[in-house]
């Protein structure tokens, strides 16, 4: 693969029984790059992200992230170790948070970093504190996660992520799920990270904020990518008519 | 002959004696069947086959037939195979895996109602699917289940009573041999009824102590 390749997918597909949702996907993502996928829902853009991770496993096709194969093909007991080790490298950002909500928002951030890092309490409760004052959240580190508003958990929860230093961040509709006051604060958080050059692919359906961060815009449907490019063109001029198309019904739908 | 409580108090050390007992084998027994049910309801869900099926054998053993059987088996039936477990012991046994299998029924259910986002989370952060399972799925399925667990060791209070069969001095049978002295069965079954119902004030108290703890962590 190209030198500057960091994330790289090859001729991804997909099949849920014979529901085809990814055919045939290619995208390589450069070091510091900051990608956003955009489409109608349904167009297969969550399960290509889940892919990269191996939540959902691809049919076919390769996912590699700096040079080591994500989805090699396994005995069952090594792909468990192998996943668990790779799967330290990808942060993963959901729509509906998933904070452990018996763990305090220290408990949530430490305990991977503690039980795969062997970090010591003090050294994990030092970087809980050091990522929730990146987030602006340092205040809650002893709260549980039903005390905070659906922002506060979605800053907790990339905290979380960061804490496992990742070499990418995926974000799947991070802000989707957020009452309109709150995505602003999240949005922030991620604006600071692409400030800091972290690797994002990000799924979204807020085209200012793609328009904005992002190196570059994916669209797909149906399960293929059907155009991709800088965002000033992907938003202001695209090719393509489905691109077009979904960017009109966009708009119409949330007033610009 | 008419109700005359004046004899219960010469009594008194022995019913106290008794619910001490009561007490030791609900606590012995409580602990028993709250672990044992977690192991039961995680080997059902994840376990092999070969340990699953006994597991089910197991399992109906102690939900289709009566506890009073069981525990004649444990203590009388153990016995001839060379196990001569102490009366207390065999009770604390039989009480525990009887409501351990009630318990884990209830902490299947709860397993699975996790949200699978959960497992999606920590799986996501490097965690192994054993990893995940006791330290995010069993911690918030053990307390989704405090409720209706406790119902449970209510339960196992009041039938902490069949034990007396075996020989243990605990409440009912101290009770027992408070009348067979005195010849005052309603007296005695009264305040040994009053004891049962001072426990389970406790006992209540206690778990609505730990539902308030575990509120905010959930």
């Amino acid at each position: 693969m190209p030198e500057s390749a960091f994330v790289e997918i090859k001729n991804a597909a997909k099949s849920f029984g014979t529901l085809q949702v990814l055919k045939d996907i290619n995208l390589t993502v450069d070091r510091g790059q900051i990608v956003a996928i955009i489409g109608p829902s349904g167009s297969g853009k969550s399960t290509l992200l889940r892919a990269i991770n191996e939540l959902d496993p691809l049919s076919s096709g390769e996912v590699w992230l700096e040079g080591v194969q994500i989805n090699r093909k396994l005995p069952p007991r090594q792909y468990e170790a192998h996943v668990n080790q790779v799967r330290q490298d990808i942060g993963m950002v959901f729509q509906h948070f998933n904070l452990f909500p018996h763990l305090t928002v220290r408990g949530n951030i430490t305990l991977a970093p503690r039980m795969l890092k062997g970090l010591s309490e003090a050294a994990a409760n030092k970087l809980a504190e050091e990522q929730l004052t990146k987030v602006g959240l340092l205040e809650k580190i002893d709260e549980y996660p039903s005390r905070l508003s659906g922002g506060q958990k979605q800053r907790v929860a990339i905290a979380r992520a960061l804490a496992m230093k990742p070499k990418v961040m995926l974000f799947d509709e991070a802000t989707s799920a957020l009452d309109p006051e709150l995505v602003e604060e999240v949005n922030m958080v991620m604006k600071q990270l692409a400030e800091e050059h972290m690797t994002m692919i990000i799924v979204t359906h807020e085209m200012d904020f793609a328009a904005s961060v992002c190196d570059r815009v994916l669209f797909m449907d149906q399960g293929v990518v059907v155009e991709e490019g800088p965002p000033s063109v992907i938003f202001q001029n695209p090719a393509e008519e489905r691109t077009r198309n979904f960017l009109r019904k966009h708009l119409a739908r949330n007033g610009g | 002959m008419g109700l005359d409580f004046s004899v219960v108090p010469s009594y008194f050390g022995v019913l106290l004696m008794g619910m001490g007992w009561t007490i030791a084998i609900t606590i012995g027994a409580g602990l028993l069947s709250f672990f044992g049910g977690i192991i039961f309801a995680v080997t059902a869900l994840y376990g092999h086959w070969v340990i699953r099926l006994p597991m089910r054998l197991f399992a109906w053993l102690f939900m289709g037939t009566p506890l009073l059987l069981q525990l004649f088996l444990i203590y009388f039936g153990l016995i001839q195979v060379g196990i001569d477990l102490p009366a207390f012991v065999a009770g604390v046994i039989g009480l525990g895996l009887h409501f351990a299998v009630y318990n884990s029924e209830l902490i299947q259910a709860s397993i699975l109602a996790v949200d699978k986002g959960q497992y999606e989370g920590a799986r996501t952060l490097g965690l192994s699917r054993g990893q995940t399972v006791r330290r995010i799925i069993i911690p918030q399925a053990v307390r989704a289940v405090i409720p209706p667990m406790g119902n449970n060791m209510i339960a196992l209070l009041k039938d902490s009573a069949l034990v007396s069969v075996i020989g243990v001095m605990e409440l009912t049978l101290a009770a027992q041999q408070s009348i067979s002295r005195t010849y005052r069965p309603f007296e005695f079954y009264l305040a040994a009824a009053f004891c049962y119902y001072i426990i389970n004030l406790a006992l209540e108290a206690g778990l609505r102590r730990v539902e308030r703890r575990i509120a905010a962590s959930r």
